[in-house]
């Protein structure tokens, strides 16, 4: 923490900072704030329309200095050399190709080394960065907080909007701490954190903050556990989430292509440094999970609150006191085929999706290709994985993870959102039960009918091994993996459930 | 945008918590670069089952919808609005609502009215009685009546000003064009710039 009390300043938090030095006009009598955005960025499915907005208004588009475009959504991950099969989807992309051409916009193309998916791109260019402003038309960039930014997710209507003013009007926030104090056990992953945060405090409890993970676990966690977390701020219902930059910050972002360099690195460091939040100052709501009890955290139902950890079994709706919370979770319950009271580890599944911008950095790879190197897929499943860029794609492929996984059984795959969204031609089919590193696992996500179940990498790579819902620790019990490999306090009988988890 | 005041219409019951992005209008839809004709689109998963709410002919030319807490959550697709605006909504009238499904929503002349709770299930219930009962939504007032039954919302003063003048946020911004450039002015130089384009091999 900064010291603002020895300046006289009252003490204000990362994102309050960040907030006022992006301030071009303050509000007054509930007229929102005017914020200036420094990085905007732009894909296929949510920009063609505001595009358009453009045209039809005869505006330019104002800074293509502080715009960039990657195809992601609605592209396939295999033959991607070849046209796009689906008509429809090759007209958005051959759309977004021809308005970035008119417009400016730098793009990154299918086939190009920085294409990929929008939150993994930003910050492996560098240009995600400690303090800035960074908004897209995607609610995922909340990711992009990992590194001290204010990320935002906005429709169609504020992608014009900041396209024609490089500004958005937005009424001021409330800031949440969520503080994970102590040591994540080896096998418990930054994914189980942002499970167990949002089964706490619920789809909507976010609503309305921007969340600040703070605490001793967060300090622990390398920049792309950090991404991961943020990423699902907005499934809390948050607008947006950030950890405060430090050296594990730094040294992600030093050398990296748009980082700044010579002097300009000293400036920025020097600034990045007075971002965290000051001792003294106030949130307007705290919430605190304990590091040491967390297990491995998977979803039971449909919307991302409904998660348990692994080693317990789905709850009974009967339980839920909430009237609204219970008929959701029967509904629930009936979607995914679930009877109440069945072991989570006892459910079997069709799929298994390792990628998305949650999981598919080169650090989530190697954490699931370390589980099942040498392992067999097990029978009946299909695995897909797929690297969040191109780039993700090569520097796993040089580590020979491409290898481990083919040679496993699973597909390898090309950049894309791929299987999280059902949108491209990667989708579950109707009845399909899948262990997925994604983010959502709302009815019809993933396809049409498609059951999800969100887990880590780890677990979802000993789910493919195993083939029903499972922990790298199971593999041991099985006499797959030798127990001196996975620390005995990761027995699943170790820890107790959280307080409110349900 | 027109101007939006009141609106008198067919009450739509939806009893569904959270209702999130991804059941208003799914993916595939989204492939469409567009912004009208996602009528079809609404709901389109839940449509296939005749009894849902939405294919009852009693509800027919609905125009105001009343929806369970959380509606809207989720992704930030603002093809959820339009979806819903095509089909013919003014009015979604909901305990709680995603962040920004409401934004979205104001800049596409929907109202995201928010109710209490209590609201919400008492709405219910009287349209539920009496299937196709209109239901007027008084912007100025801020109030929603049905018989003589009415209930306050919710709105913040920003967007209720915008829909009752009917203006254009982008147009509003540039109004303040000379504040956005005397703020370029002063930005520091090491912030990132995506052109002109650098490749370093990490």
């Amino acid at each position: 923490m900064t010291n603002a009390s020895m300046s006289g300043e009252r003490p204000r938090t990362l994102a309050e900072k960040v907030w006022d030095k992006h301030l071009v006009s303050k509000g007054s009598d509930g007229t929102p704030d005017l914020i200036y955005i420094d990085l905007h960025l732009v894909h296929e499915v949510t920009s063609p329309q505001a595009f358009d907005g453009l045209r039809l208004a005869g505006r330019p588009l104002r800074r293509p200095d502080l715009t960039i475009a990657t195809e992601d959504h609605n592209t396939p991950t295999l033959a991607i050399d070849r046209p796009i099969k689906d008509l429809t989807s090759r007209t958005q992309i051959e759309t977004l190709r021809r308005n970035c051409e008119e417009f400016g916009v730098r793009l990154h193309s299918l086939g190009d080394i920085e294409q990929g998916i929008v939150h993994v791109v930003g910050p492996q260019l560098g240009l995600t960065q400690p303090g800035i402003t960074v908004v897209c038309g995607d609610s995922h960039t909340s990711t992009h907080g990992a590194f001290g930014a204010m990320a935002l997710g906005i429709g169609t209507s504020e992608v014009e909007h900041v396209m024609a003013t490089q500004t958005l009007p937005l009424q001021p926030f409330k800031t949440m701490a969520i503080t994970v104090e102590g040591a994540l056990r080896p096998g418990v992953t930054a994914k189980d954190v942002i499970l167990a945060v949002i089964a706490k405090i619920g789809t909507g409890g976010g609503q309305g903050y921007v969340l600040e993970y703070r605490g001793s676990a967060i300090r622990a966690l390398s920049m792309e556990g950090r991404m991961t977390i943020c990423n699902m701020s907005i499934e809390a219902g948050a607008r947006a989430g950030m950890v405060a930059p430090d050296a594990t910050t730094y040294a992600y972002l030093k050398g990296r292509a748009h980082a700044p360099a010579g002097q300009d690195w000293d400036d920025a460091v020097a600034y990045w440094e007075t971002l965290a939040t000051d001792e003294g100052a106030v949130f307007d709501a705290e919430v605190v999970l304990d590091a040491d009890t967390l297990e491995p955290f998977v979803t039971w139902g449909t919307n991302p609150g409904q998660g348990v950890s692994l080693s317990e079994t789905v709850p009974d709706p009967a339980d839920v006191a909430d009237a609204n919370e219970r008929a959701a979770a029967e509904r629930a319950l009936e979607y995914m085929d679930l009877a109440a009271g069945t072991r989570m580890k006892d459910i079997r599944v069709d799929t298994v999706f390792l990628g998305s911008c949650t999981n598919s950095r080169v650090e989530d790879l190697r954490a699931a290709a370390d589980i099942v190197r040498g392992q067999t897929l097990a029978p009946g499943v299909r695995m897909l994985v797929v690297p969040g860029s191109a780039r993700v794609r090569i520097e796993a492929e040089a580590e020979g993870l491409d290898k481990v996984f083919t040679d496993f059984g699973a597909e390898w795959r090309f950049a894309g959102c791929s299987m999280c969204l059902g949108m491209n031609p990667d989708q579950l089919a109707p009845g399909e039960r899948c262990a997925s590193t994604s983010n959502r696992n709302f009815e019809g996500r993933q396809g049409k009918g498609g059951r999800t179940h969100l887990v880590s990498p780890l677990v979802a790579a000993a789910t493919a091994i195993r083939g029903t819902l499972s922990s790298p620790w199971d593999l041991v019990a099985d006499g797959l993996v030798p127990a001196d490999a996975i620390p005995a306090e990761l027995a699943p009988a170790a820890a107790p459930a959280l307080d409110g988890a349900l | 945008m027109d101007k939006f005041t009141t609106v008198t219409g067919i009450a739509l019951p939806l009893r569904r918590s959270n209702v999130d992005t991804d059941q208003i209008i799914p993916a595939v839809y989204l492939k469409r670069v567009t912004k009208t004709g996602f009528e079809d689109a609404l709901f389109a998963a839940w449509r296939t089952d005749p009894e849902f709410v939405l294919n009852r002919p009693e509800y027919a030319g609905a125009r105001i919808l009343v929806a369970g807490a959380d509606f809207g959550t989720g992704s930030s697709r603002e093809h959820a609005v339009w979806a819903l605006r095509d089909y013919g909504f003014d009015v979604v009238l909901c305990p709680r609502f995603g962040d920004i499904f409401r934004g979205n929503a104001g800049k596409q002349g929907l109202l995201a009215a928010q109710i209490t709770e209590d609201d919400a299930q008492k709405l219910w219930s009287i349209i539920e009685a009496d299937p196709g009962i209109e239901l007027t939504v008084d912007l100025v007032a801020r109030t929603a009546r049905v018989g003589d039954f009415t209930v306050p919302f919710q709105v913040d003063d920003y967007t209720r000003w915008r829909l009752l003048e009917g203006l254009d946020d982008i147009g509003l911004t540039l109004r303040d064009e000379a504040r956005i450039a005397e703020f370029e002015s002063h930005r520091e130089p090491w912030r990132p710039r995506t052109l002109p384009a650098r490749q370093v091999n990490l």
